[in-house]
């Protein structure tokens, strides 16, 4: 079995490779099965890895409560699987998102999506300004007070100003509100290089990862393909 | 001549990258690698927690872009199982929980390690914000059983886990964003200590938050792999794949300078 499924996946690699040479059916055949099998993959596992587990199973078992409750059949446990029964609420406001199908009820998809968007905001905007604004532009500055104390070596002190200089520049460059000229004109051309060189870094880093895509499927074929037919 | 250079036909690159690639890994050639600052920060991080520390390692990365996380996944499983670490695998990759289930288990397996007791994989839920935060409350309450359907609360390792507060480290194994939502949420709200194992295409977005100590340590792509397999002097993947790389590197390095320098003598001429 493990050997068909190294030969199945020998196979589609192949087929994913041709398309170096030009576009072709084998190509496209194995292109659309990807496609087809993740989307499919994905649903099966969110099924029974998130809707299963955390909204049918709670709110079976509370429905099941109530029924013992009205029977006077009722227990701790079941007393305790009640508040399954809230998970209506929001599997009510999800459900509106399927309200789209119905032209007459669109209307009712914007209360999930308000809520969505509320939470999501209002979990995201203090947490953000302090992780991504606050935490950096401590992180700038505390070099200068280790080297204003002395504590830091010569590489880290040019490693710091090259830091402010790269920050206050290419913050200078996205300041529209000045025309860039002068003064002004020159920071933002310092910043331009400051954003180059970081552009080039990550297209550098991109090429290397993309590489060691391209090395992963070699090193498949040679050694667990072709090694399980030599 | 340049002429003929600038209009290369692309097939002739494809050819010369795939010879680079085949050659080194036909006839492994092992070069030297030093080891790197982020890297070390992590090895060491995890060698000085105590025996019966646990960290969560989040596989946030899929079947397309496993060949970089993948290396550091067995590596940095290997060390945590020598040293008695107990490790929670989970992740917010919805195509991933097999994937990662048969690599703890494989891992495990070479290393002695339990399942239950040294480690256990929880899987997948979905909605990556409300998995983060929801863990930070009650772990127990966004995994209610294992990925095998085991009770959360039958398991023995968890037994004294109910949420960060008793998490010494989560680690990141990442090929998108996800690095970024653990320490938004995860270590701006909940103080939980962060690393990150991340893919070449987001190594330059992780170097900020290693400068303010958001991340105790990460490593770098294939590079990463390969050093954290050299602190634990246990060569494998990462490292066979660094040195095929590193010919594939150099070949992209020489082609790019071959071209610019054709492009800038056929401007001349044209001049």
């Amino acid at each position: 079995m493990e050997v068909l499924g190294i030969w199945i996946a020998a196979f589609l690699t192949l087929c994913i490779f041709s398309f170096l040479y030009r576009d072709n059916p084998f190509y496209r055949f194995a292109e659309h099965l990807f496609i087809g099998l993740s989307v499919g993959y994905s649903i099966v596992v969110t099924i029974h890895q998130g809707f299963i587990p955390l909204a049918w199973e709670p709110l079976s078992e509370g429905v099941n409560a109530l029924q013992s409750e009205l029977t006077s059949e009722g227990t701790p446990e079941t007393k305790e699987a009640l508040s399954g029964l809230f998970k209506i609420i929001p599997i009510g406001i999800g459900l509106l998102f399927f309200a789209r199908l119905s032209p007459r009820h669109t209307w009712l998809i914007r209360y999930p999506i308000a809520i969505l968007i509320g939470f999501t905001a209002g979990a995201a905007i203090p947490n953000v300004l302090q992780a991504s604004i606050f935490e950096q532009t401590y992180g700038t500055l505390t070099p200068f007070a280790a080297m204003h104390a002395g504590s830091l070596s010569t590489g880290d002190i040019v490693g710091a100003i090259l830091i402010t200089i790269g920050l206050i520049c290419t913050l200078v460059y996205f300041f529209f509100s000045v025309e860039h000229q002068g003064p002004v004109g020159w920071l933002s051309k310092v910043g331009i290089a400051f954003l180059m060189i970081g552009f080039g870094a990550a297209f550098g880093n991109t090429v290397m990862g993309r590489v060691a895509l391209l090395i992963h499927r070699v090193g498949f074929l040679i050694n667990d393909w072709l090694g399980s037919i030599f | 001549m340049f002429e003929k250079l600038m209009n290369i036909d692309r097939r002739i690159i494809f050819v010369l990258v795939a010879v680079v690639v085949i050659i080194p890994t036909l006839i492994p050639i092992r070069l030297p690698t030093r080891v790197a600052e982020p890297t070390q920060k992590l090895y060491d991080y995890i060698d000085e927690l105590p025996p019966g520390s646990t960290i969560i390692m989040a596989f946030d990365y899929g079947p397309s872009s496993l060949a970089e996380p993948e290396p550091m996944a067995k590596a940095v499983l290997q060390h945590c199982f020598n040293k008695d670490v107990r490790v929670i695998g989970i992740t917010l990759y919805a195509n991933m929980p097999t994937l990662a289930d048969k690599l703890m288990q494989k891992i495990a397996t070479e290393n002695g390690a339990v399942y239950g007791e040294d480690y256990t994989f929880l899987g997948y839920r979905p909605g990556a914000l409300q998995v983060i935060l929801g863990m930070g409350t009650n772990i127990a309450g966004v995994f209610e059983t294992d990925y095998h359907g085991t009770a959360i609360a039958e398991i023995p390792m968890m037994e004294n886990i109910t949420n960060y507060d008793q998490i010494d480290l989560l680690l990141d194994l990442a090929a998108g964003s996800s690095t970024e939502a653990w320490i938004i949420y995860a270590n701006t709200r909940y103080n939980l200590k962060i690393a990150a194992g991340v893919t070449g295409v987001i190594i330059a977005q992780m170097y900020p938050y290693l400068q303010t100590n958001q991340l105790v340590g990460f490593m770098p792509g294939y590079l990463g792999a390969t050093e954290y397999e050299k602190l634990l002097n246990a060569p494998g993947d990462g490292t066979i794949g660094l040195n095929t790389a590193s010919f594939v590197h150099l070949l992209i390095i020489g082609l790019v300078a071959l071209g610019n320098i054709a492009f800038f003598i056929q401007r001349r001429r044209e001049e």
